[in-house]
């Protein structure tokens, strides 16, 4: 008999253990008996995401932008290009566009079929950018969206919702706060928050502490 | 395919909670699933746009009831499945059947760093000339493919304007389903937000996408 891929889909979640835990370990288990994955691979990929790779490298692109007007330009023109400069191009962030928070124009990025984010720039997307309220509404109600979040918008500022469909991955630049013109790029790249690169919260005033 | 995956602009999926200080992974399993999804051996024909199309098919209920890792246990086991590789008796007992050839290709830990800066290059030569010019206006085509597709349904039938042009990429509704990567003109367009939500919205915001040759035709 041909292998029934419609029983498959429909029945997989009934014939395996209901407890995540324990279907993830038997889905493990198999795979190493069968020589299909390396835990020790494993345990690399986990390592590297819990402690290499998160938003501050996206921190450190958006503080150069800030202090170094021509590697801004290059980062607008061609983000794939000037992220490779700084060697942060990577699975889930191979191609790079970077948008520009203006006194105008406030960016947002989203995902609404999936859970898209630049990996490489910011780590993996915390929980609120992969569920459903924020898939839903961030193209619908983005004002909203941004009010919940803190971010107050200046009149007569215009909103851009980017929807990463494609392989593009999204980075915003945010605006550098206005009393942070002493700090040099490895200062103000403590500043800069991983929401903000998301376009989902401000970048706080040098002064302040730093949030997620 | 009209999935419940396809939420913009949907109303009533709950309030967005955020977390302070939010862990990478909230429980150890979840580790385990992400680090599994990206090191095992996949099967023959394994790629993004199948990953995504693979967790597009669970059953809606399912899909709004589990946790975004469950999505990844669900994807990859059905892509093993159907590659072959397992079997439900295996994916239900954790232990292999008898008989089975063991395997000797698996990554090891010393390529994941490599992995890691690398990432997969979807753009691709181009065949034709773009049809589109920037700062042409386009509109979504009304099409409701029944496999893979990255055009959502907030957009189809709606006018918009060619914003950049992203030159030949990959094309995840035929890669998806098995019919070769067909690269085709990538475009950013620009719809504005009240062409996609009426009078309500506010003036001047856009919507921006990015949207294959395909999806869209003159306006």
């Amino acid at each position: 008999m041909p292998p029934d891929h419609d029983h498959d889909r429909d029945h997989l979640l009934e014939h395996v253990p209901s407890d995540p835990a324990l279907r993830v370990k038997a889905l493990e288990s198999v795979l190493i008996e069968k020589g299909l994955v390396d835990p020790a691979a494993v345990d690399a990929w986990i390592e590297a995401f819990e402690k290499r790779v998160g938003p501050h490298n996206g921190a450190r692109v958006v503080a150069r932008a800030w202090v170094d007007p021509a590697f801004k330009q290059r980062l607008l023109a061609d983000g794939t290009a000037a992220v490779a400069e700084m060697k942060l191009l990577g699975p889930e962030g191979r191609h790079v566009v970077v948008v520009e928070n203006t006194a105008a124009v406030h960016n947002l990025v989203v995902c609404t079929l999936c859970s898209c984010y630049p990996w490489p720039l910011l780590g993996l997307p915390p929980r609120w950018y992969k569920a459903a309220p924020y898939r839903s509404r961030a193209v619908r109600d983005p004002r909203g969206v941004l009010r919940e979040f803190g971010v107050e918008l200046g009149p007569g500022v215009e909103v851009r919702v980017w929807d990463s469909t494609a392989e593009l991955r999204y980075l915003v630049l945010p605006r550098r706060p206005d009393d942070s013109e002493g700090l040099g790029e490895e200062a103000l790249a403590t500043l800069v928050t991983r929401d903000s690169m998301i376009g989902a919260g401000p970048v706080p005033p040098a002064g302040a502490r730093k949030s997620p | 395919m009209n999935g419940i995956h396809d939420m913009g602009g949907m109303d009533g999926l709950g309030p967005i909670l955020r977390e302070a200080n939010e862990p990478v992974f909230h429980e150890a399993w979840e580790a385990r699933m992400f680090g599994l999804a990206q090191a095992s051996t996949h099967p023959a024909g394994y790629t993004v746009d199948l990953f995504r199309y693979l967790g597009e098919q669970m059953p809606a209920a399912a899909y709004l009831a589990q946790s975004y890792y469950e999505r990844w246990y669900f994807l990859t086991a059905l892509a093993l499945l159907q590659g072959g590789m397992v079997t439900l008796a295996e994916l239900s007992s954790g232990r292999a059947a008898p008989g089975f050839a063991r395997r000797a290709d698996a990554v090891k830990a010393e390529a994941v760093p490599s992995a890691i800066t690398g990432g997969k290059d979807s753009t691709r030569e181009s065949k034709a000339p773009p049809r589109f010019a920037r700062g042409q206006s386009v509109r979504a085509r009304n099409i409701h493919p029944a496999g893979h597709t990255r055009l959502p349904r907030y957009v189809r039938g709606r006018r918009g304007v060619i914003l950049r042009r992203h030159g030949a990429h990959v094309f995840p509704d035929s890669r998806a389903m098995g019919g070769g990567e067909n690269p085709q003109e990538l475009y950013t367009v620009a719809f504005t937000a009240r062409e996609l939500w009426g009078p309500d919205a506010a003036a001047g915001d856009e919507i921006h996408l990015d949207l294959w040759e395909s999806y869209i035709e003159p306006a």
